[in-house]
C-alpha cells in the first residue's frame, strides 16, 4: 500500500538563490484530507505548484498516482493533470467566458460531449449558490462568487487529488462552511484534499483532517502523521 | 490532423477574426504574390508560345535575280523539302504579300515589277524535325544553289532568355514572399499566445494537451490568411484584368503574346487556400514550439 502522494527528500530552489522548500518528505493517504498552513512566505503555494504539476523540483523524488512525475515526459502531463482539481489563490476564472464555460472547462478539456456535460455543471452550479448565474461572466462576479466557480470548477471532474489554495479567502462563514461540507463529501468519496489556509478556525473544522506546518520551506511532522502508510510505533508514540 | 476546434473550445479565445494586422499583412503578401506569380506564368507561357511559334520555323529565301530560274529553285526546294519527315508545313509567301510587307518601307515608287525580290519559303518543323534541322538545310541547298535558310529560333533565343529569366524571378520573389508570409504568421502566433497566455495557463492545468491548444489558435490564424488571401486575390485579379486589356490594345506580335494561359488563372485561385494552410501549418509548429518549452 503506497501514498497517492509521495514526497522524498524534495527541495525546490529559484534561480541561483536559496532553497525555498527544503527536505520535503511525506506521504498523502488516497483518502487523506490535509490542511497546509505556515506563515506567508513559508511555501505553501510552492509546494502545491509542485503538487499539481506546476513545478518540478530541484531536487527529490515525487510520485503522484505511484508514478514518479519528476522526470515524466511533457507529454505525459496532461494524463496526470486531468487527475487534479486546483483551486488557485487567484481563481484564475477566464473572464471572457460565462460562469457555466469555466466550470464545463475540465470537461470539455477531457472530451465530454457537450449533451453530457450540461447536467453536471448546472448542479454545481446550484450546489455553490449560482445556479442563476450561469452565464454571467467573473468581472460581474463578486470574488466569493467567483472563488465558488473555481471551486466549481476544480471539484467537477471529480478529481482524485483536490488541491486548494486560500478557498475560503473571500467568502462568508457560511458559504466557507459548505465548500469545506463539499469538501468532506469529496474526501469522503475517495478524493484526497490538500487545502493551504492561513484560517486557524479552519483547521479545527474538519475533525479527521490532518495538519502540514510548512515553516520558512521545511515541512513539520513530528508525530509521523504525514507518514503514510503511518509509521509501526506511531499509534504507539500517541498513546505514550 | 484535427483542424478545427468545437464552438465551445472557440469561445476561449475572445477576439473575433480580423482583430488584428494579420488578415491585412497577409492580403498585401498575397497581392503581391499574385502578381509576381501571373507576371512569370505569363512570361513563362509567352516563351513557351514564342519557343513553339517562331523556333520551329524557318524561312528560306532563294536569292536569284533571274525570276524563271528562281521560281524553279523555289519549287524544286519545296518539292524537296515537303519530303523530309519532321516537317509540318511548307508554304512560299506570295509576290503579293511580299509586296505588302515591303510597302511601308519602300512605298509605292520603289516597288516597281522589276525590282528583285527573293522567293520566300517558310517551313514549320515538328520538335524532331527541329532536331534534325541541318538535315532539312542539307536537302533545300541540295535542291537549290542560291538558297539562304534563315532560322527563326536563332535570333528569338536571347529573346526567350531574357523572358525565361524574368520569369524565374518572378518565381523568387514568389518564394521570398511565400517566406515572408510564413514569417508574419510566426508573429501573429507568438503574439496571439502572449495575448492569452493566462487561458493557456490555466488549460494546461486542467491537462489541456498542447495539441489542444494549437487547435485553437491554428483555426483562427488559417481563416484570417484565407480571409487575407481572397482580398490580396481580388485585388491583383483586378490589376492583371487592367494590364491585360492594355497589353492587348497595343497589339504588337510580341507584347500581344504575353497572356495568361487557364492553368495559371487556375494557381492564383488557388492562393489563398494555400495561404490559409501555409498559415495553419505555421501557426500550428510555432504554438507547439512554444508550448513546448513550457512545463
Amino acid at each position: 500500500m503506497t501514498g497517492i502522494v509521495q514526497f522524498e527528500n524534495v527541495g525546490l530552489r529559484y534561480g541561483t538563490g536559496a532553497e525555498t522548500l527544503s527536505d520535503l518528505s511525506f506521504s498523502l493517504a488516497p483518502d487523506g484530507f490535509y490542511f497546509l498552513t505556515g506563515p506567508s512566505g513559508a511555501g505553501k503555494t510552492s509546494l502545491l505548484k509542485m503538487l499539481y504539476l506546476a513545478q518540478r523540483p530541484s531536487r527529490g523524488s515525487i510520485r503522484l498516482f505511484g508514478e514518479d512525475v519528476v522526470a515524466l515526459r511533457r507529454s505525459r502531463l496532461p494524463g496526470f493533470r486531468r487527475r487534479i482539481g486546483v483551486v488557485f489563490q487567484d481563481f484564475r476564472l477566464i473572464p471572457h467566458l460565462s460562469a457555466f464555460d469555466n466550470i464545463a472547462l475540465p470537461l470539455r478539456i477531457a472530451g465530454v460531449d457537450e449533451r453530457d456535460l450540461v447536467t453536471p455543471v448546472r448542479e454545481m452550479l446550484a450546489w455553490v449558490g449560482l445556479g442563476d448565474r450561469a452565464s454571467a461572466r467573473p468581472p460581474t462576479l463578486s470574488g466569493g462568487e467567483q472563488q465558488r466557480v473555481a471551486i466549481a470548477r476544480a471539484v467537477i471532474g471529480r478529481p482524485e487529488i483536490l488541491v486548494a489554495d486560500e478557498p475560503t479567502g473571500n467568502v462568508d462563514p457560511e458559504m466557507a462552511a459548505r465548500l469545506l461540507h463539499l469538501f468532506d463529501a469529496l474526501n469522503t468519496l475517495g478524493t484526497t484534499i490538500v487545502v493551504a489556509t492561513h484560517d486557524i478556525h479552519l483547521l479545527s473544522r474538519v475533525a479527521k483532517a490532518n495538519v502540514m506546518r510548512l515553516d520558512r520551506g521545511r515541512l513539520a511532522d513530528p508525530t509521523g502523521a504525514l507518514r503514510y502508510p503511518p509509521k509501526p510505533d506511531f499509534g504507539a508514540e500517541h498513546l505514550a | 490532423m484535427r483542424i478545427g476546434a468545437t464552438a465551445a473550445d472557440r469561445r476561449l479565445l475572445p477576439e473575433g477574426r480580423l482583430a488584428g494586422p494579420m488578415p491585412w499583412v497577409i492580403a498585401i503578401m498575397i497581392f503581391l504574390t499574385a502578381l509576381a506569380a501571373a507576371g512569370g506564368m505569363a512570361m513563362g507561357a509567352s516563351a513557351d508560345r514564342l519557343g513553339g511559334d517562331l523556333g520551329r520555323r524557318i524561312t528560306i529565301q532563294i536569292l536569284n535575280p533571274d525570276p524563271a530560274r528562281r521560281d524553279a529553285e523555289a519549287a524544286a526546294v519545296t518539292a524537296a523539302i515537303e519530303k523530309e519527315s519532321g516537317v509540318l508545313a511548307v508554304n512560299r509567301v506570295g509576290a503579293d504579300a511580299m509586296r505588302a510587307l515591303l510597302k511601308p518601307w519602300l512605298g509605292d515608287v520603289g516597288l516597281t515589277q522589276d525590282l528583285p525580290l527573293p522567293a520566300m519559303i517558310d517551313v514549320d518543323l515538328s520538335a524532331a524535325g527541329r532536331a534534325r534541322l541541318d538535315a532539312i538545310v542539307a536537302a533545300a541547298k541540295a535542291a537549290g544553289p542560291d538558297v539562304h535558310v534563315d532560322d527563326h529560333a536563332r535570333w528569338i533565343a536571347p529573346l526567350i532568355g531574357l523572358i525565361r529569366s524574368l520569369g524565374l524571378l518572378a518565381g523568387l520573389v514568389v518564394a521570398l514572399m511565400v517566406g515572408a508570409t510564413a514569417a508574419a504568421v510566426v508573429l501573429a502566433a507568438r503574439s496571439a499566445l502572449d495575448t492569452h497566455r493566462e487561458t493557456i495557463e490555466v488549460m494546461h492545468r486542467m491537462g489541456a494537451t498542447d495539441v489542444q491548444i494549437a487547435r485553437l489558435f491554428q483555426r483562427r490564424i488559417a481563416l484570417d490568411a484565407l480571409f487575407g488571401g481572397i482580398v490580396g486575390l481580388i485585388g491583383a485579379t483586378a490589376v492583371i484584368l487592367t494590364i491585360g486589356a492594355k497589353l492587348a490594345a497595343i497589339g504588337s506580335g510580341l507584347v500581344g503574346s504575353v497572356s495568361l494561359p487557364g492553368s495559371a488563372w487556375l494557381a492564383l485561385v488557388c492562393m489563398p487556400p494555400l495561404a490559409g494552410l501555409l498559415a495553419l501549418v505555421v501557426a500550428r509548429a510555432t504554438v507547439l514550439r512554444a508550448l513546448g518549452r513550457s512545463l
